[in-house]
This record gives structure tokens, C-alpha cells and sequence, in this order.
């Protein structure tokens, strides 16, 4: 059961992960591209992605490494991770480990059959932390992955410095229900999770390949990336979370894009109200995903926020 | 050949403009708007009388399926209207076909093991026992199951409804999505060791092997005719070769729409608009619900992606006409309609158990009445024994009914 890591398999995800999304946008203000590869040059020690089996070796699963600093752990949203200019910008000051939700790595789309809960996964999340040796870590989440990360401060209190949650997911009001995104036409999915769906964020997220094989894998992968990280939220994403998420003690950071169609920005004040320590930023410009849409100025509130 | 008459029990009057101003006819159709109960109760009612009309002339068996929260057929529980249908068939050589009872939303599912249960005790051994996977409008959607643990939920609830039958000793059931202490079913079916089983499924690859590895009878109901379906059968086939099973046609049900009048162009006069509506209205539902993230595991859901052929054209798009020539819909003359369900469905795929339904759509109850006695007194008969030369066993079907019928009358 156990995948051997592939040192090959390794090498070449150095030059471009595989299964992950690239985004475009640039970051710099003297409009260089950003490089979306984990380049080694420069950059902290074991830099790039790690194999990892938790779960009785059961669940392999990747962490994408890169930068220097306090440990930040970064928990992507539904459709898979994307390694763009936030999480660079977030890598100058810190190291980021940014793991893949089981079954989202290429080529592992099974190991999600071994996580059955979200206690399932909780404990999973909290075995790969340990398998990373880290104790005192900082927690960022987006949207289910921002769920994700309450989850585990909720269960480890004490080992997390502070907690970021971009446009989170986890609670619920019967008044302004969130958005079940696994129900839209794929067609209509940019719309809901970009203020624009036409720019290079949802481009980089959504767009397809030309060539008929590497569409096909590129649909493939989006819509399982939804079904097993939507396996922890169907049909309605309240799992609980309201009844654990007093065990946080953990100064918080909520942001939300200014235009988030999918979680209405309501939820920042129910997400407040049950967190001992938290403030919250409103990013303009931006829809479901700031750090997609508008990194520069996530980067800067979440970095501020992480240092202080 | 066993020839049963199938019913969906859809809303018959829907406004002209009703896929045009709400957004799909399963999950969110506004009752209030739509549908009055009184009237419902007489659908229920025409929908039980068809059946049991259908029984009385000639068929072989009536079949009722479970959906939910939708205008498209709503019978939320099949038992309900099977029970009243075993009751008031005592006495004919006509099997319950129960198509069926869902099984990953019935919890816990040796409900359905009681139920099926209690309808084999009271029409005297006469079962078909289906066991369906449901469509993710039903279980995803309307009843909450999460889309990717739909088949594991499935197949844990078959191997205990299964068990639950046989069993000659009480037992604990430790399952994933099960717990239960000690099962001792009350009651056993009459049918031993267990009445026959069903699995209708809409052509995924491994409904194929699960058909085959549990030896039930693979049911493929398509709105899309044979024509369309024939690929999908002899993959069917293929596996029953390949693991070494006898090709008995009786393995496999198909669902097929007919439509019978005096002359091909009466047929048209009658249920064109029907059959139009059926298309248009009854199967109007957003296409990404058929497979919610999840449903499908990744390899059919890679398959499926890399073949966007084999996605069906939009019916929408089509009128009667069309319908018919794809045999979509089998209709005209009973020449027409015999020739056509023997040479295009009954054995270019290899059909033993073949389903008609009935009542297309809006069709009216004394339409749908003369639908089925021309179907009965002039179709049928044609059909019964196109299989008996060749000396094949029907083990699907109830071993009390496994003879050929004898001819009925139309009852009216």
C-alpha cells in the first residue's frame, strides 16, 4: 500500500507539479511573471513536494514546500491546490507546506476511499503535521480548506499560533444558505467562485487544455477534487463545527472577498461570534477566492496579520 | 419472453411553458404552482388502474419504480402501489415487478428486505425483486446521500438485504453504514432462497460486473431506444462471455416506450404530442445532476470525459417523428410495433425481460387503456414464445410463473 517516494517522480514535480494549478497573474509591482514552478535556487532547505503516507499507510498524499520562516500551513479550497503568487508572496517571509487533500495528488485518486468522516480527516491533517515535525504552526485555509483548518485548531489549540480563513466554509444559516457548488453547470462555476470569471484567476483555475486528452484529465480531476473534498460537506457544509469551534484559541484573521456569490459575507459575522479572538478584512475585487483573485493585497493583509 | 407493463406515474398536465420557466422538472419543481393533490390522487388512482388493466389483459407482469421530488414520475414509495397491485392480482399468473425500492436511501435497508418480504407473503410467491442504485436526483439531491459514497452505501445494502433473506440464524450486521445487533427478518418471501433480483442500471461498466459477479438480471432502462443502446448491451454481453456465463437472454431486462394505434398514422394522431411532452417536459432536468462530483469513480469519470460521444443528443431538440425513427419510441400499427420490438430490441439485443411503458407523458387514462389492449391483443402474442425454441430457463422470474402465459382477452 505504501508508495515508495519516487525520487524521478519528485525531480520532475520540481520543474512543474503535476496536478497542480498555475495561475498567472503577476505579484511583483514591476510586472514580472511570477514563477510558478518551485524553483530550488535560492530558496529554503527541502524545498518541494514531500510524500507522505498518514492513515496506516493507508492515504498517500503531497505537501508542496517552499520558502523560509515560520512554519505556515496552507489547506486548499474544492478544486485542488493552486500554487500562484499569494502563496509566494506568503513563502518570502515564511515556509509554506501546502498539502494535498486526499485524493486531488495525480495519480492517487483512491486515497480518498480510506478517509470515511471528517474526524477521519481531521486526524489525518493532524498526522501530517506531525509527520512534518511541526509543533507551533500557523494555519491557513481556504473556503473548505479554511473548514479544515478551524477543525484542527479546534483540536489542537495549543499548537497553533494563528489562523487565517479565507472566505471559510463550516457553519450555516437557513436565511443565507451557501451556495452548493457541486450542483452548478460547470459552465456556470467560474461566475460563483470569481467576481470575474473572464479574468487570468479564473483562467488559471478553470480553463481547459486544447488538446482532447489533457481536457479530459483537466475535467476529470476539478470535478473529483470537488466530490472528495464535497464528501466532507454534502449536502449542507454544517458538520459540526459550531459545537468544536470554541476550543480555538488561536488569534484569527477572517477575509472575504468583497463578491463572494458562493458563502455570503454574512458568515464572517457567524464565524466572529464564536471565535474568542478574530477580526476581519474585506478584500475588493474579489469573489469566493481573494488570494486567486486579488493575491497582492490577500498577501499583504495575511502576511501583516502573520508577523504581528 | 416475459413482457411486463411499466409506469412511471408522471404529472400529466403540466403548463405548455413549463420547461421554459422552471429550471428542471426533479429536485425544484414548485408544487404549490404545479400539481393539486386532489388531482395527484387521481393520477395514483388511473396509474394503479392501468396496471392492474394491463395485468388483467395479458401482460406478464406490472412494474412501478421509486423516485422523488419530481414531476417526472412520483411514486415515492413503489411498495405502496405494489402492495395495492399483488392484492387485487391474486389469482393471475402476473408477477410483481417492484423496480424499485431504493436501496441507498432506505435505512435501514432490511426495510427492504421486510417490504419485499410482505409483498412475495401476499401475492403468494409472485416478486420480482428489484434493487436499485437510484439516480443522484433521488439520492444525492432530494435524500442528502453524499454523491461518493452512493455505490459503497449500495453495495453494503445489497449484500445485507441478501443476507438478511437467507439467513437460517440471527445475525450482527458490522457494516460501514449499517449496524445492526441482531437481523431476524419477519417475514421471509415465500420465494426460496429469495425471489428474484433486478438491478436496473443506465449502462455504467461497472453495474456490469456487479450484475454478473452477483448473477441478477442486468436492467437497462433507457429513454433512448435500442438503437442507442445496443453498444452499451453487447458490453453487457461481452462480460457475461468473458466470465464464462451462458448467454441466456434472460439475464437482461430492457425498458422500451410503445405506442400502438390501428395505422402508423393514427399512431401519430394519438401520441405525438404524448411523446413530445414525455421528452420535452418529463426528462427536462440540468445534465451535471446526473453525475454530482463523486458519483462516478474516477476511471468512469475519465472514461466518460474522454468519450463525450457518448453523451446523448439533447431531446429537446427532436419532435415525434424523430422519436420514432430512433425508436426512441417504438409506435404505429401493431405490425409496425411487433416487427420493430422483435428485430430492433427483443433480439438484436438479446432481451428476455422486456418492459413496456405504457403511459407516455401526459397520455389520458382511456388512451393509455387502449394503448395496452392493443399492445395485449395484438402485440403480445407474437412475443411470448420467441425465446422458448432455443430452451432457456428464465431463473429471474418467478419459478410459479415461469410458463407461458395463456392467452387473455383484452378485459374490455
Amino acid at each position: 500500500m505504501t508508495p515508495k517516494p519516487k525520487a524521478a517522480k519528485a525531480k520532475a514535480a520540481k520543474a512543474r507539479p503535476a496536478g497542480t494549478n498555475v495561475s498567472k497573474p503577476t505579484l511583483s509591482p514591476k510586472g514580472r511573471a511570477s514563477n510558478p514552478t518551485l524553483s530550488p535556487e535560492g530558496r529554503g532547505q527541502g524545498e518541494g513536494i514531500r510524500s507522505l503516507t498518514v492513515w496506516q499507510h493507508r492515504v498517500p498524499l503531497r505537501v508542496h514546500v517552499r520558502g523560509r520562516g515560520p512554519a505556515v500551513v496552507f489547506f486548499h479550497g474544492p478544486w485542488g491546490l493552486t500554487w500562484g503568487p499569494f502563496l509566494d508572496a506568503l513563502a518570502q517571509r515564511f515556509t509554506v507546506y501546502a498539502p494535498e487533500h486526499p485524493g486531488t495528488a495525480a495519480g492517487e485518486p483512491d486515497a480518498i476511499q480510506h478517509v470515511d468522516n471528517l474526524w477521519d480527516l481531521v486526524l489525518c491533517c493532524d498526522e501530517v503535521l506531525a509527520q512534518l515535525g511541526l509543533r507551533d504552526v500557523n494555519l491557513v485555509g481556504h473556503s473548505f480548506g479554511a473548514m479544515v483548518a478551524c477543525e484542527v485548531a479546534a483540536l489542537q489549540p495549543a499548537r497553533v499560533k494563528r489562523l487565517v480563513l479565507i472566505d471559510p466554509i463550516g457553519l450555516w444559516r437557513d436565511e443565507t444558505p451557501v451556495v452548493n457548488w457541486m450542483l452548478l453547470a460547470p459552465a456556470d462555476i467560474p461566475a460563483h467562485v470569481f467576481k470575474n470569471p473572464d479574468g487570468a484567476a479564473a483562467k488559471a483555475l478553470f480553463a481547459l487544455p486544447e488538446d482532447p486528452e489533457g481536457a479530459a484529465l483537466a475535467r476529470t480531476r476539478l470535478s473529483w477534487a470537488m466530490g472528495a473534498t464535497g464528501k466532507f460537506i454534502w449536502p449542507i457544509p454544517d458538520k459540526g463545527l459550531k459545537k468544536r469551534i470554541h476550543r480555538v484559541t488561536a488569534s484569527t484573521l477572517l477575509v472575504w472577498g468583497a463578491d463572494d456569490r458562493l458563502v455570503p459575507r454574512t458568515y464572517a459575522k457567524e464565524f466572529a461570534g464564536r471565535l474568542a479572538d478574530s477580526r476581519l478584512e474585506v478584500v475588493a475585487g474579489a469573489g469566493h477566492a481573494p488570494h486567486l483573485e486579488q493575491p497582492e493585497a490577500t498577501a499583504r493583509v495575511v502576511q501583516a496579520f502573520l508577523a504581528g | 419472453m416475459k413482457v411486463s407493463a411499466f409506469h412511471l406515474m408522471p404529472h400529466r398536465e403540466l403548463p405548455p411553458d413549463f420547461e421554459r420557466r422552471h429550471p428542471s422538472v426533479w429536485v425544484t419543481p414548485p408544487w404549490w404552482e404545479l400539481a393539486d393533490a386532489r388531482r395527484v390522487g387521481q393520477y395514483y388512482n388511473w396509474t394503479l388502474d392501468e396496471l392492474l388493466h394491463a395485468a388483467r389483459a395479458g401482460f406478464d407482469g406490472v412494474c412501478t419504480n421509486e423516485h422523488h421530488q419530481n414531476a417526472y414520475g412520483f411514486m415515492p414509495s413503489p411498495n405502496l402501489m405494489g402492495s395495492v397491485l399483488a392484492k387485487q392480482t391474486n389469482g393471475l399468473d402476473v408477477a410483481i415487478v417492484q423496480m424499485g425500492m431504493t436501496l441507498p436511501t432506505t435505512s435501514p435497508p432490511v426495510r427492504v428486505a421486510e417490504e419485499y418480504g410482505m409483498l412475495d407473503c401476499i401475492s403468494g410467491g409472485r416478486l420480482v425483486a428489484g434493487l436499485p442504485l437510484g439516480s443522484p436526483m433521488d439520492v444525492n439531491l432530494a435524500y442528502g446521500i453524499t454523491p461518493m459514497e452512493h455505490r459503497e452505501r449500495y453495495r453494503e445494502a445489497f449484500e445485507l438485504v441478501l443476507k438478511a433473506w437467507q439467513a437460517k440464524e440471527i445475525f450482527a450486521w458490522n457494516g460501514k453504514y449499517f449496524q445492526l445487533g441482531q437481523v431476524n427478518l419477519w417475514p421471509r418471501p415465500i420465494q426460496e432462497p429469495h425471489p428474484p433480483v433486478w438491478v436496473p442500471g443506465s449502462g455504467s461498466i461497472s453495474t456490469f460486473d456487479f450484475a454478473t459477479d452477483h448473477n441478477v438480471c442486468y436492467c437497462f432502462l433507457s429513454y433512448a431506444g435500442a438503437r442507442a443502446a445496443s453498444a452499451m448491451m453487447d458490453g453487457y454481453w461481452d462480460v457475461v462471455d468473458k466470465k464464462g456465463l451462458e448467454r441466456n437472454p434472460y439475464r437482461a431486462g430492457f425498458l422500451q416506450l410503445v405506442a400502438v394505434s390501428d395505422t402508423d398514422a393514427q399512431a401519430e394522431a394519438d401520441y405525438a404530442r404524448h411523446v413530445e411532452y414525455f421528452y420535452h417536459k418529463c426528462l427536462h432536468v440540468p445534465a451535471q445532476w446526473f453525475a454530482p462530483p463523486g458519483n462516478q469513480d474516477y476511471r468512469s469519470l475519465l472514461a466518460a470525459n474522454r468519450n463525450p460521444v457518448r453523451r446523448a443528443e439533447d431531446p429537446k431538440t427532436l419532435r415525434y417523428k424523430d422519436f420514432v425513427e430512433k425508436g426512441y419510441v417504438i409506435a404505429g400499427s401493431p405490425a409496425t410495433v411487433k416487427e420493430r420490438l422483435i428485430e430492433e430490441v427483443i433480439k438484436r439485443l438479446h432481451v428476455g425481460n422486456l418492459m413496456i411503458l405504457v403511459q407516455i407523458g401526459s397520455m389520458p387514462h382511456e388512451l393509455t387503456l387502449q394503448n395496452i389492449d392493443l399492445f395485449a391483443r395484438e402485440v403480445l402474442p407474437h412475443l411470448r414464445e420467441i425465446w422458448d425454441d432455443k430452451g432457456w430457463e428464465n431463473h429471474w422470474w418467478p419459478q410459479s410463473l415461469r410458463a407461458t402465459r395463456a392467452p387473455v382477452g383484452a378485459a374490455r
